[in-house]
């Protein structure tokens, strides 16, 4: 696996990954199905996820789409009675022998709810350097703001740094989830309906931030919004009930003329 | 047969009154047991109750002078326990909410823990007598008993702290994960962290429980009378301690001459009395405020 630190910044660490996998995908699954217990939440998927741009992956709810999402950075792992069988790829490499713990350096996640520590601002970013060993300060900074401004919040919260971070409002505080995210330099950031506890306004600066973040890494993310999908996505599955992967290709061409017909069932808004 | 809407009315109402007022009286009588207990204490005590009471020794068999170092030993006895048993309570208490899960050998341990808890205080102290004392060797001594006292308090600092860690929301778990930590990492930098405002209510509740125990010290560290205060570490240690519940016991009981103080044990009563409602008070607003203030 690349080491991110060695590599330098994330810039070169791009280019580098750009290539050599640029053509190729950045994460691919095969036939991956994904049980809990005795229930089925996705069947024989596969698909791949293109290094540039950002992926969003959509369906009905109980379709599986989290589930896919937390299969790629193998946080379904806490959960009990959780298996996957089928392969992903991480960079050619076997992402389900991997270290998980190596691996969420690389694939980073927001959640649906914006969920910072009970700490203050500076600390929710600087959580993951110093966890992997940055101690200095100078080097905390520098990464704490670079990762601020990334995730555009640097100017509304740069007074504040020591402030809680639960005296932000919901919208900055998935912004500060999203910064803290990139402040471990992330290959993927993969973000499970991120707006879906937020305002409009919220929305759309967050939707904002994804496209300028998919500049600099792949994003996947998972939304049930059909519009959202539209205008941030360059690539979309669609999920269907039972975790059967119908539709996978650009946006606009799953949009505007799917395949499958219960896509564009769904698409039309007759199911889901 | 259908009664009158009227009368029926006014038996309801009767019936009504009358189960509110039994009510009523019945939560109040706990209210006065314990305005009862502090009347009772605060007028037969009130004539021994001055700064010197506190912060004098003993004179004259126990007839005169202060409680000064009952005071000191009930602390070091109360502190030595917290010392001894706050690690292994909040390592059992982390071990049981963050990694154990839910076999059978993990229910037995819960099990074990809840009857620990149940175990009447004076088989503390044969435990104390049999295992720190004359197994161990260390004789009674303040050791002896502030070890009987933590193995008395582990059930409640594991049970608060156990509580205390599942009240941490899993989003926060999930965070740390998602950023690299490992499950080591996400408890010790954020999920106990968290959960300590919860994890010092139970010390201060246990803080509470040990000072006011008598049986678990009464073989393993109760001194009757000592007319001086141990000089080195190393003798404080491993001698005896007078402490204020067995003082409050060996003057009600052994002291041929305790009724001629009778002013004095009372106060020794109250001074133990006032430090166990002080902590508990303290608990419980600290715990109230904690509450009111989380953000999530």
């Amino acid at each position: 696996m690349v080491d991110t630190a060695k590599e330098g910044t994330q810039a070169s660490t791009r280019e580098w990954i750009r290539r050599n996998f640029g053509p190729r995908a950045i994460i691919e699954t095969e036939n991956l199905s994904f049980f809990y217990g005795k229930e089925q939440a996705l069947r024989d998927v596969s698909l791949s996820i293109p290094l540039e741009g950002v992926t969003a992956i959509m369906g009905p709810s109980g379709c599986g789409k989290s589930t896919l999402l937390r299969a790629f950075n193998r946080m379904y792992e806490l959960y009990r009675g959780a298996r996957v069988v089928g392969r992903i790829t991480f960079l050619g490499q076997d992402l389900l022998k991997a270290d998980p713990v190596v691996l969420r350096r690389h694939i980073g996640m927001v959640f649906q709810r914006p969920n910072p520590f009970p700490k203050s601002v500076f600390d929710n970013v600087a959580y993951g350097p110093k966890v992997h060993g940055i101690r200095k300060r100078s080097a905390l900074q520098g990464i704490v703001e670079e990762s601020l401004r990334c995730a555009a919040l640097w100017d509304e919260v740069k007074d504040r740094l020591k402030d809680s971070a639960f005296s932000l409002s919901g919208g900055q505080q998935q912004r500060l989830c999203i910064a803290r995210a990139l402040a471990v330099r992330p290959e993927v950031l993969l973000m499970d309906e991120p707006c879906s506890a937020l305002d409009p306004k919220a929305t759309d600066k967050i939707e904002a931030t994804t496209r300028e973040l998919a500049e600099e890494l792949t994003v996947v993310v998972v939304t049930h919004n059909l519009q959202q999908a539209g205008r941030i996505s360059d690539n979309v599955a669609v999920l269907l009930a039972g975790g059967e992967l119908a539709e996978f290709g650009p946006t606009r061409a799953v949009f505007e003329d799917p395949e499958d017909g219960r896509v564009a069932d769904y698409l039309c808004g007759r199911f889901g | 047969m259908i009664a009158k809407p009227e009368l029926d009315r006014k038996r309801r109402n009767m019936i009504q009154t009358v189960a509110f007022t039994v009510l009523t009286l019945a939560s109040l009588a706990a209210f006065f047991a314990l305005a009862l207990i502090v009347y009772i204490m605060v007028t037969k005590s009130i004539g021994a109750l001055s700064w010197e009471f506190l912060s004098k020794m003993p004179r004259k068999g126990m007839t005169e002078g202060g409680i000064y170092p009952m005071l000191l030993g009930s602390f070091y006895l109360t502190g030595g326990a917290l010392i001894a048993a706050l690690p292994f309570g909040v390592a059992s208490a982390i071990w049981l909410a963050e990694y154990a899960g839910g076999g059978v050998w993990v229910r037995g341990i819960r099990v074990g823990v809840n009857t620990l808890a149940g175990v009447p205080s004076i088989v503390f102290g044969l435990l104390g007598l049999a295992f720190f004392v004359n197994v161990l060797g260390l004789g009674a001594s303040l050791l002896s008993g502030a070890f009987t006292l933590g193995v008395l308090i582990l059930p409640i600092l594991i049970r608060a702290s156990e509580e205390a860690l599942r009240a941490v929301p899993d989003e926060f778990r999930e965070g740390a994960l998602a950023l690299g930590a490992t499950p080591w990492c996400a408890v010790r930098t954020v999920v106990l962290p968290t959960a300590i405002p919860g994890i010092l209510t139970g010390v201060v509740l246990s803080i509470g429980r040990a000072i006011g125990e008598t049986a678990p010290i009464l073989f393993t560290a109760a001194a009757i009378y000592k007319t001086r205060l141990p000089e080195t570490l190393g003798e404080t240690l491993t001698s005896r301690m007078m402490a204020l519940p067995t003082h409050i016991f060996y003057m009600a009981t052994e002291n041929p001459r305790g009724w001629e103080a009778k002013d004095l044990q009372f106060g020794a009563g109250l001074v133990l009395l006032g430090l166990v409602l002080i902590m508990n008070l303290g608990a419980v607003t600290w715990r109230a405020r904690v509450r009111r203030r989380k953000p999530w």
